[in-house]
């Protein structure tokens, strides 16, 4: 095993090394949790989850959604796959600005930025596994029946990929942790490959997602449909991605401030500054081309006929328009907080956007007594698979040097 | 914006206007945007 090396004993065998770093491990995981608000709130939920866990799988999607031949796809394909993909984006652009467009002064952001993309990543084939029916038949679209001309296989396959590139990438952390330096130098030389690898998979799947909705023009509102869903998808995803980077990075100080190092601490403030500039101008960007999709079409009288007009107008103008301005205002005038409670604000209308495509706008014209409305077990069973991602969260910043240098391998910047 | 449409021709003209006139507005909206964004970093 010539890349795996332990910096503590040079000569030790593979079976010491993995000895040492399941005990090492063994030692993080297997412990008696105190009974703080955080670990009683998440324990309830995760107890929940697991129930309801055996009776999504015992007996089937029935007892558990009220998904039905008109609605197949609910609040899992809404919330699970298209929120969880565009909030994790923030692996992709954070490392596309560090790695590709050379802005190092934000490489402390990348290691909470591509771990958030991992979590967030991961949970959505595990997500998957609930929404199939036949969740056994996951990996089919790999190994039994490609159907390479679907979209849904592009998604599938980009989505697979990702997961795996941002496994690589995050994977340094933990070998840093287990000092397991010499596979680490190795993936550490491998960033930039890792990076332009994962910004081209991003590209093409994030827009696939909404590439999904044009074989429904009958089914989504005129006002969502556009032949530039793709276009939305991927732009949204970016702001969804900055967005999330600078959200997550005020609850980080908050509540893991004893694990920041100084130069996290620091560099905090100008990742805000910087990401809030940047939003600000892609959500600029992103309301036009809303705009133009509206022109093309010629939708304009449908914006003030009816309740999905103003409701699109409430996204356009609530979480496209003002996040611009409030990003505009906090990143010229240095307000921290503003920039925060905007970026929560720009999550939060990302995520709406993602549910009004899937769920609030599709099948616009059956009667209300036909529309699908999520069971409280799909919402139950989503909040479960985000409190295993928060714990996981916890877990892995506690734990490996996230939001600090480990002093045995201090950062080089590429 | 309920004009009359007889031909596809009609459509797409009015469309494409609308169209061009928010792309151009835009691109001079985004000059004085850019300049408001950035008017604080010069100070520093």
């Amino acid at each position: 095993m010539s890349v795996l090396s332990h910096s503590e004993s040079g000569d030790a065998t593979f079976l010491d090394i993995v000895k040492l770093t399941v005990k090492r491990v063994a030692k993080a995981v297997f412990v008696v949790p105190k009974p703080t608000p955080f670990n009683i709130i998440a324990g309830l939920i995760v107890a929940m989850g697991l129930v309801l866990t055996y009776l999504r799988f015992a007996y089937g999607l029935a007892a558990v959604t009220n998904l039905d031949g008109n609605m197949p796809w609910g609040f899992w394909i809404g919330f699970d796959l298209l929120c969880g993909v565009a909030l994790a984006a923030g692996g992709y652009t954070t490392s596309a600005a560090v790695y590709i467009f050379g802005m190092k002064k934000y490489h402390a952001a990348v290691r909470p930025a591509i771990l958030t993309g991992f979590l967030g990543y991961s949970l959505v084939p595990i997500a998957l596994l609930y929404d199939v029916g036949r969740p056994w038949r996951l990996p089919y679209p790999f190994v039994v029946s490609q159907g390479t001309t679907s979209v849904m296989f592009e998604v599938a396959a980009c989505v697979g990929l990702y997961v795996t590139v941002l496994f690589l990438e995050w994977s340094i952390a933990p070998l840093e942790w287990l000092k397991l330096k010499k596979i680490r130098n190795f993936l550490h030389k491998a960033t930039i490959a890792l990076t332009i690898f994962g910004v081209v998979l991003s590209t093409l799947h994030q827009s696939s997602l909404g590439a999904m909705y044009l074989m429904t023009p009958g089914k989504l509102h005129p006002l969502w449909y556009s032949t530039y869903l793709p276009v939305y998808f991927f732009v949204s995803s970016i702001i969804a991605g900055l967005s999330m980077v600078m959200f997550e990075g005020a609850l980080s100080h908050k509540y893991f401030a004893h694990k920041h190092d100084e130069e996290h601490r620091v560099v905090g403030e100008q990742v805000a500054y910087g990401f809030a500039k940047a939003s600000s101008v892609i959500l600029l960007g992103y309301f036009v081309i809303k705009l133009i999709g509206l022109a093309h079409d010629n939708e304009w009288a449908m914006l003030t006929r009816d309740f999905y007009g103003w409701w699109f107008l409430l996204e356009l103008l609530g979480f496209v328009a003002l996040p611009c301005l409030l990003f505009a205002i906090g990143a010229r005038e240095k307000k921290l907080k503003l920039i925060q409670v905007t970026a929560g604000w720009t999550v939060f209308g990302i995520v709406l956007n993602r549910l009004n495509v899937s769920l609030v706008a599709f099948n616009y014209h059956l009667p209300s007594s036909e529309r699908y409305v999520p069971h409280w077990m799909e919402i139950g069973i989503s909040l479960f698979l985000v409190t295993c991602g928060v714990i996981a969260f916890k877990f892995i910043v506690t734990h490996m040097p996230i939001f600090y240098s480990h002093p045995e391998f201090p950062e080089d910047h590429h | 914006m309920n004009e009359q449409f007889y031909v596809l021709q009609d459509f797409l003209t009015f469309t494409e206007g609308v169209t061009y006139t928010v792309v151009v507005a835009s691109l001079v909206f985004f000059v004085f945007f850019w300049r408001f964004l950035s008017a604080r970093d010069s100070d520093e």
